[in-house]
């Protein structure tokens, strides 16, 4: 049995000017200890996954309907008691931009202590021994003085070091990254990365990463789902995704990476945008940007087609 | 904090200097002291004597430096009225117009926290329309008035409380306070209330859209994904985030709050500074005009220090370089 298995889930934004459906019909599994990758553009409600799982969705988000089983309990179903007592304990969160997700006015310290006695019972002074393991364990410089700091004494780089230690401390079974690099400089974002990768591999801890650049996965998950538009329209292995694509618009992103491109040649861009969630086309969501589209695709949905460890949801896979 | 307390002062001075200029020069507008020392009757000469003698034919600057040298000293002239320094005069004043100015300043701390805390949390509640309703309201109706309607209600025609005057006071360290005794705080209940009525509805719009737009952060929806109770993430990680924009604004409100005794004292005939100073306009007692102008400019100048100490200690970023971040 999986540990997390999500079912079929919808996730709606209801607004006053239309329902935006976030996620439709989005179902996946992460086994103990697996690293996942779930990549998309903007907008195509990855964030939106995430948060559901933890039931942190932001106003007036909810979910409509479907399944987390999670450990054998339906997250979507929790009191909010039985909610708290999972996040930041059993499933962690990244968040994407360290420079507002510390609080401004708290200690590092006391950041990382209320979480452990949030979910503990323990004296300040243990809490503030584990805290300083997992800030060694990130690699912080002097960890011992950064407990007494305030948020803004540290870097970008070194905050996402403290988010990512204090994911760590009551050694979860799974933390969810939402773009944990994606507002850092490019320089420290294969250091979180790699930094990221080896605390999931030492601790055995399973991994969401979620990021819109499919070069941040590869060598870091073992399996990726690709999103448009509310849908996972691929997923399977990393490397053989990326080394074959089934979708299309796997072959488009693929295609736009810089590592594709030969020198010297403009990067290739796949035309026009993702359409709105409050009105998404009928019949495939990309069929309008897609170059192998044909009638069938305006008119029909393509189901995600199971194919061993690999699916697709297109009906001319490439 | 040495260093800022340091710059603090430099700036506390120099804002003195303005004040002390500005009261200073306004004195002249105010009609001539000799009439109000002298009355008519004394002959034109004997006028001119008096002025040369007082130092008022000498040039401005002049008159303004023997001012400050005095002002140092801690003479600020004397009142033509009362016949006495005027610093004194205030001095007697002064605890009337404090003891008031604590009180409204307690029923402000009282309500505000929790009405506005509670309608941010809750903004879809009936109370927190209710309050939001009242405070659009409060803004609007002057202190006068609040007073006049208390006065009528609680004096007139319920007989509760008193609606002049002290009553009972007792003397601790030297300082005559109403607030150690019963009679004492009998009368001081009203005043303070229409006080506080002018400041109060202030206080509670600006927690509630500053606790609101906190709880909307980002480190508060991850105070949630760590799975901290909702009380610790809501009084500890956003309340002490609204503290910062309240303590700035809220410490300059009580500062203005000086300024609204004028009105209150007023109407409820309360023997403080603010009551005095309206009399001493009416008596064109200018020497007492000018040292109520810059008392009142030294305690606004104390209490923004007060609060930017107190800032300095909420805030971290600014504790070590006594500017904000
Ligand atoms: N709080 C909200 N209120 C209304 N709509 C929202 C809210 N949050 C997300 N949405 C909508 O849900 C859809 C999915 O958003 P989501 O944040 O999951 O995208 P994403 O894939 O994470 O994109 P990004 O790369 O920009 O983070 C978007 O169309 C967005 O407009
Ligand atoms: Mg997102």
């Amino acid at each position: 049995m999986p540990l997390l298995s999500v079912q079929n889930l919808e996730v709606v934004f209801p607004l006053p000017g239309g329902t935006v459906r976030a996620l439709r019909n989005v179902s996946f599994d992460l086994d103990r200890g697996e690293r996942i990758g779930i990549v998309g553009e903007s907008g195509a409600g990855k964030s939106a996954a995430a948060f559901a799982i933890l039931n942190l969705l932001g106003k007036p988000g909810k979910i409509q309907s479907g399944r987390i089983l999670f450990d054998g309990h339906d997250l979507a179903a929790l009191d909010y008691e039985a909610m708290r007592q999972i996040r930041g304990n059993r499933i962690s969160m990244i968040f994407q931009d360290p420079m507002v997700t510390l609080n401004p006015v708290l200690t590092i310290g006391a950041q990382m202590t209320e979480t452990l006695r949030a979910h503990r019972r323990m004296t300040r002074a243990r809490a503030r021994d584990i805290a300083l393991e997992k800030l060694r364990a990130v690699q912080i410089p002097s960890a011992e003085k950064r407990l007494a700091q305030y948020p803004h004494e540290l870097s970008g780089g070194m905050r996402q070091r403290v988010v990512i230690a204090t994911a760590l401390l009551s050694d979860p079974q799974i933390i969810i990254a939402d773009e944990p690099t994606t507002a850092l400089d490019v320089t420290i974002q294969a250091e979180i990365l790699e930094l990221l990768l080896r605390l999931c591999e030492d601790f055995a801890v399973g991994l969401i990463l979620i990021t819109h650049d499919l070069g941040v996965v590869f060598g870091v998950t073992q399996r990726i789902l690709v999103m448009y538009a509310g849908r996972i329209i691929e997923r399977g292995p990393t490397a053989e995704v990326i080394g074959a694509p089934r979708h299309p618009y796997t072959r488009g992103l693929i295609d736009a990476l810089p590592s594709a491109a030969r020198p010297g040649t403009p990067l290739k861009q796949i035309p026009g945008v993702m359409p709105s969630l409050h009105e998404i086309p009928s019949g495939c969501a990309f069929h309008d940007r897609c170059e192998f589209a044909q009638a069938r695709c305006a008119a029909e949905t393509p189901r995600l087609e199971e194919q061993g460890a690999r699916a697709a949801a297109c009906h001319f896979p490439l | 904090m040495f260093a800022f307390l340091l710059r603090r002062l430099g700036q506390a001075v120099v804002v003195m200097l303005v004040i002390s200029l500005l009261s200073f020069s306004i004195q002249d507008e105010l009609g001539d002291p000799l009439r109000e020392l002298v009355g008519q009757s004394v002959s034109e000469e004997t006028r001119e004597e008096l002025r040369e003698e007082m130092g008022l034919n000498d040039p401005f600057l002049a008159q303004y430096m023997r001012f400050l040298r005095g002002a140092l000293r801690g003479d600020l002239g004397v009142s033509y009225f009362f016949k006495r320094p005027a610093l004194d005069v205030i001095l007697d004043k002064l605890p009337a117009t404090i003891d008031l100015v604590l009180a409204a300043t307690f029923w402000i701390l009282l309500f505000s926290v929790p009405v506005g805390v509670f309608a941010a949390v809750n903004p879809r509640h009936w109370f927190s329309n209710l309050a939001m309703g009242l405070s659009a309201v409060g803004i609007s109706v002057p202190v006068f008035l609040t007073a006049i309607f208390l006065i009528y209600l609680f004096s007139v025609e319920l007989g509760w409380l008193p609606s002049y005057g002290r009553g009972e006071t007792t003397e601790i360290f030297g300082w005559e306070t109403g607030l150690l005794t019963r009679d004492g705080l009998r009368h001081l209940l009203l005043p303070s209330i229409s006080l506080a009525s002018v400041i109060l509805p202030l206080f509670v719009r600006m927690i509630r859209s500053e606790m609101m737009e906190a709880l909307e952060a980002e480190y508060v929806r991850f105070a949630r994904a760590k799975g901290l109770r909702e009380g610790r993430v809501r009084m500890v990680h956003a309340f002490k985030n609204t503290l910062l924009p309240v303590i700035t604004v809220g410490g300059v409100q009580i500062g203005i709050m000086v300024a609204y005794t004028i009105l209150t004292e007023t109407v409820f005939q309360w023997p403080g500074m603010g009551f005095m100073f309206l009399e001493a306009i009416n008596r064109a007692d200018t020497p007492l005009i000018v040292a109520y102008l810059i008392v009142v400019g030294l305690i606004f100048v104390i209490v923004n220090t007060v609060v930017d100490i107190v800032y300095g200690l909420v805030n971290p970023a600014v504790k070590l370089t006594g500017k904000p971040a």
